[in-house]
Formats: C-alpha cells, sequence, structure tokens
C-alpha cells in the first residue's frame, strides 16, 4: 500500500513536465536535489539523533572536486564524478572521526566548525577554487550520449537519480543496521550493553549520509554549472535542516516536503517578495508552533482524526 | 572448577568520594550469586564496572578468565555478559518483539545489514516469538512496549537480556517495584534460567532474592564486608549491623 502511493507519486513526477512550462521543470529539479540533500541529513538528525549544521560540506565538496578536476585537470564527467563522490566520502570519514567524539550540542559544534573551515578555505584558497568568483564555465554530462543541457533532460535524470537515493535511503533505514541506528538514538547505553558498537553504527551513517549529500552536490553543480563558496555556508546547512525538521525528520517524506517548501518559498515567492527569507522564518514558525514534530506526521494527525469521525 | 568472573582490588570513586573502594570477588560458573546492602554501597556501581558502562580507577576485572577491564560494553556483551537495569532502560515505543529483535541481532551478524529489510529476516523475528514465549508475553509481541503493565516491562527485560543466551546475567534489583504476584512470576522466571549461566543478582527484597541465591556478598561503602553462604551471611553479626539496621 505505502509503496503504491510512492509509485504513483514518482509516476505523477514523471508526467509532470507534460502540464507545466520550462519554470516549473527547473524549480522541481531544484527540489529534487534539495530533497536528497534534506533526505541524507534526515539519516543522521532523524534517525540517528544527531543533529548536524554542517551537512552543506559535503555538497560544496562534491562540486567544487568535480569542478575543479574538470577545470584545471581536464578530466571528463565519467572520472569526474566518481572520484568527486570518493573524495568527498572518504573526507567525510576523516569529518565524522572528529565530529563523533561528541554527541548532542558538542557534536553539532564540530560539525559547524569543520564545515567552517571548509567555507573559509573555498573563499581564500583563489588559487584552487576561484574564491569569491567561485567556478564557471562548467557543463552538466550526457550520460550515454544524451545531453542534459536541456531543463527536461536534466528533470528526468535528476527524478531518476531522486529515485535511486530515496529508495536507497529507505532501505537504509528499514535494514537491521536503520533498526539499529535508532536504537542508538533512543537508548544508546542499553545498545552497547546488548552487543552493538554504538560510535561504529553512528560513524558509519555518517559517512552514508555524507555520500548522499555529495550526490545532491554533483547535481547541483549540474545544475548551476558553477560554484560559489556560499554552497558551503552555514545557511546552506541549515537551509537543509529546516527542511528536515519542517517536514518530520524521522520520516521518509518528511524531508522531501521540507526541501520542497523551502525551495518553492527561495525560488517562487522570492520573485513577488523580496524579504523571503522573512516569509521563510515566518513559515517555519508557524508550522513548528501547530506541528512541532513536522508536516507530514502532522498532516497524518489530522487525517487520521479526520477518518475516525 | 572455572570463575565466571573475577574481581581484584577494584576501585572506583566519583570525584574523590570512593564509591568502589577495593572490591575482590570470585564467582564460579553456574553460580547463583548475591549482592546486597544498603543504599549507596556501591552495588549499582559495581555493575556498571563489570558491564564496562564505568571505566574502573583500578583493579581487574576478569570474565572468564580474560582481563576485560579495556574493553568497551559491547565487547563485553560479545563475551557473554547481559545485563537489566534497576530503572527499565526499553525502547518504549517499539513493540516487544522489536525489543527483542534489536537484543537478538547486538550479537548476530546480521545488524551490519544496511540494505535487506528487516522484516526480511523471519528467523530473528521467530527467535524473538520464542523468547516472548519463555516468559509468557507473547500475546503481546506486537504492543509497544509503552502501553504494557510495568511487571510486563520488568519480564522483556530480562527477557532481553535471555535472548542473547548470556554466559554471565547481571540482574540489577529484578524485584523493583513488582506487585506480590508479579514477584512470583519473575522469581519463577529466573529460577528457570539454564544451569550453565551464572547469575549475579542485587536485590533489596531479602524475602524473595535470599530463595534463588546460593552465595551472598554483602557490601557496604563500597567494600565487602560478610561473604559466604545463605546461612553464614544471615548468621553473621556484620550483616545484622549494616543491613538488618541492628
Amino acid at each position: 500500500m505505502n509503496w503504491a502511493r510512492w509509485i504513483v507519486f514518482a509516476v505523477a513526477l514523471a508526467g509532470l513536465p507534460l502540464a507545466v512550462g520550462d519554470f516549473y521543470v527547473n524549480l522541481t529539479s531544484q527540489i529534487f536535489i534539495a530533497a536528497i540533500f534534506a533526505a541524507s541529513l534526515n539519516l543522521l538528525v532523524g534517525y540517528g539523533g544527531l543533529v548536524s549544521l554542517g551537512h552543506a560540506s559535503w555538497v560544496g565538496l562534491a562540486a567544487y572536486l568535480s569542478g575543479w578536476l574538470f577545470l584545471k585537470m581536464g578530466l571528463g564527467h565519467g572520472i569526474t564524478a566518481p572520484v568527486a563522490l570518493l573524495g568527498t566520502t572518504l573526507i567525510a570519514g576523516l569529518f565524522g572521526w572528529i565530529s563523533l567524539r561528541a554527541t548532542g550540542l558538542g557534536f553539532l559544534m564540530l560539525t559547524l566548525a569543520l564545515s567552517q573551515v571548509l567555507w573559509g578555505t573555498a573563499y581564500r584558497w583563489a588559487s584552487v577554487t576561484n574564491g569569491d568568483n567561485g567556478l564557471s564555465g562548467l557543463t552538466r554530462p550526457a550520460p550515454f550520449g544524451i545531453s542534459l543541457e536541456g531543463p527536461l533532460a536534466f528533470y528526468y535524470f535528476s527524478l531518476a537519480i531522486t529515485v535511486l537515493a530515496i529508495w536507497m535511503m529507505s532501505r537504509f533505514v528499514d535494514s537491521p543496521f536503520g533498526a539499529a541506528l535508532r536504537g542508538t538514538r533512543d537508548q544508546p547505553r542499553r545498545m552497547s550493553a546488548l552487543g552493538h558498537d554504538v560510535w561504529l553504527i553512528r560513524w558509519v551513517t555518517f559517512v552514508y549520509s555524507a555520500f548522499w549529500g555529495a550526490v545532491s552536490g554533483l547535481l547541483f553543480v549540474y545544475y548551476n554549472k558553477y560554484i560559489h563558496p556560499a554552497s558551503l555556508s552555514l545557511t546552506n546547512s541549515a537551509e537543509g535542516l529546516l527542511g528536515v525538521i519542517a517536514g518530520g525528520s524521522g520520516t521518509l517524506a518528511g524531508p522531501i516536503v521540507g526541501a520542497a517548501i523551502v525551495i518553492f518559498l527561495k525560488n517562487y515567492v522570492s520573485a513577488y517578495i523580496e524579504r523571503w527569507n522573512m516569509l521563510l522564518g515566518f513559515v517555519f514558525v508557524v508550522i513548528v508552533i501547530f506541528m512541532p514534530d513536522g508536516v507530514v506526521p502532522g498532516l497524518r494527525r489530522l487525517w487520521m482524526r479526520w477518518r475516525s469521525r | 572448577m572455572n570463575s565466571a568472573l573475577q574481581l581484584g582490588g577494584l576501585k572506583k570513586a566519583f570525584g574523590g568520594l570512593p564509591a568502589i573502594n577495593g572490591v575482590s570477588l570470585e564467582v564460579i560458573q553456574g553460580e547463583r550469586r548475591l549482592i546486597i546492602g544498603p543504599n549507596g554501597a556501591g552495588k549499582t556501581t559495581l555493575f556498571n564496572l563489570i558491564t564496562g558502562d564505568l571505566h574502573r580507577d583500578a583493579g581487574a576485572i576478569r570474565l572468564f578468565g580474560e582481563e576485560v577491564s579495556r574493553l568497551k560494553p559491547h565487547q563485553r556483551a560479545h563475551r557473554g555478559l547481559a545485563r537489566t537495569y534497576q530503572i527499565i532502560t526499553l525502547f518504549p515505543k517499539d513493540s516487544l518483539e522489536h525489543n527483542i529483535v534489536l537484543s537478538l541481532l547486538g550479537l548476530s551478524k546480521v545488524r551490519w545489514d544496511a540494505f535487506k529489510p528487516l522484516r526480511g529476516h523471519p528467523d530473528l523475528i521467530e527467535e524473538a516469538g520464542r523468547v516472548l514465549r519463555r516468559v509468557g508475553l507473547e500475546h503481546l509481541a506486537r504492543r509497544p512496549i509503552g502501553e504494557v503493565a510495568y511487571g510486563e516491562r520488568r519480564r522483556v527485560e530480562i527477557a532481553m537480556a535471555l535472548a542473547q543466551k548470556p554466559r554471565l546475567l547481571l540482574l540489577d534489583e529484578p524485584f523493583a517495584g513488582l506487585s506480590r504476584e508479579e514477584r512470583a512470576t519473575v522469581s519463577e522466571l529466573i529460577a528457570g534460567i539454564p544451569r550453565e549461566v551464572t547469575v549475579i543478582m542485587i536485590e533489596h527484597d531479602m524475602d524473595t532474592a535470599l530463595d534463588l541465591a546460593e552465595r551472598i556478598t554483602v557490601l557496604h561503602y563500597g567494600s565487602v564486608i560478610v561473604e559466604g553462604t545463605r546461612a553464614e551471611v544471615v548468621a553473621d553479626p556484620k550483616t545484622r549491623e549494616v543491613y538488618l539496621g541492628d
């Protein structure tokens, strides 16, 4: 039943470009990218109970690595993509090892500090990153000879990647490992007394979530064909976290809905209201007041109440 | 006779205040040991040192002859150590069955499977069902822990430990907060633990606990003051002094 709903949803998305113009096709592509980003962060926040403020690191790192390898090393997308993913995941292994010295607030501050190091580096190490100008002149890949330059081709490409990513992440949380992860969130002491290596479970999750963050980073740089230090900023990490919390952390659909809200407000509403940031803040305050555990659990509750009347 | 647990000169202080002050004791495999002592005697601290939840300041902890004081709690669990908590520590939103599954996963390689759904491991679910049947809770298997009675949660605590087929089982006040009938049920459950499992139990409720114990250790201010058979300990004047309140 649940799977049927997801399949209907994916099919509807596949049909969307038939009904709307390029603007909305591009907007939805951006939502896909943000959805992978938020869903990957949700593995840590929602299922692991580890709130990170450094998730933008993986978007930025993967994007910069891929851009730099393309521009300065002259490598093709077939090489830059796997190398960027691998490089980002390796650095995530190191960052996770450092950040997971702590949990709770300590973990939050360490992830923030480390991502700020990357952000500062992107600004200052101009010989590699081009500093505040960012890396431009990038291209989109052409998998199997199909160019992704058009909005439609890119839309279907990012939809396919998103379906794969969400499916893999849903397998992850439904697996025995996912059950153990939720256990470490709820009762870490009990879990280690039961023989679970709590630290290793968290570290593996950190690295896995960074991997999918890097995937969204690749899509991000393909979409924009440009990368700027802002993609590594605290604002970017915080937007992802807002998406997770607003949509409903610890649910599969929550971060997708949350990411859609953020991207919609950012791109659509900002055309009409200059202070869209204020509106974003207002929307989140309203969500948190009326649906403290997020839109998806909140709507589900409303639906249950309506049905049981 | 092989020892299951050997403590030598074990010490632990909190902010300079000794909680465990040089405890040495040996528990033989298959033994039923009761540890008693007034509040603050260091009983739970002793358990936490054995499991690795706390690091010892000095002394040795030998589990089945192996020095384990540098091992992490999960590593000690893999060496056959299981425990229950005085304050019930379960996963309240999850079903009884899921709680047992988490326990089974702890010692199973399947816990690293990050792709196949948990439901795709029927052997785990079946085993959890068997464990719940053993403690008479199979009819509640699908209910969340938060919805079942306190006494039933106590039994889940014990079932979680038993599910792992431990070699050494530490029971921290398994009768705490139970009614008379519930006590009888839990007491029966503990009496039915296979003989090859060594059991160390902390208990306040002497009446119930004495029946289950073969040897008794009396702890007072972090030190062992009396140890012996049930009759020896009950007869010892020092027991009366510190525990029975003279």
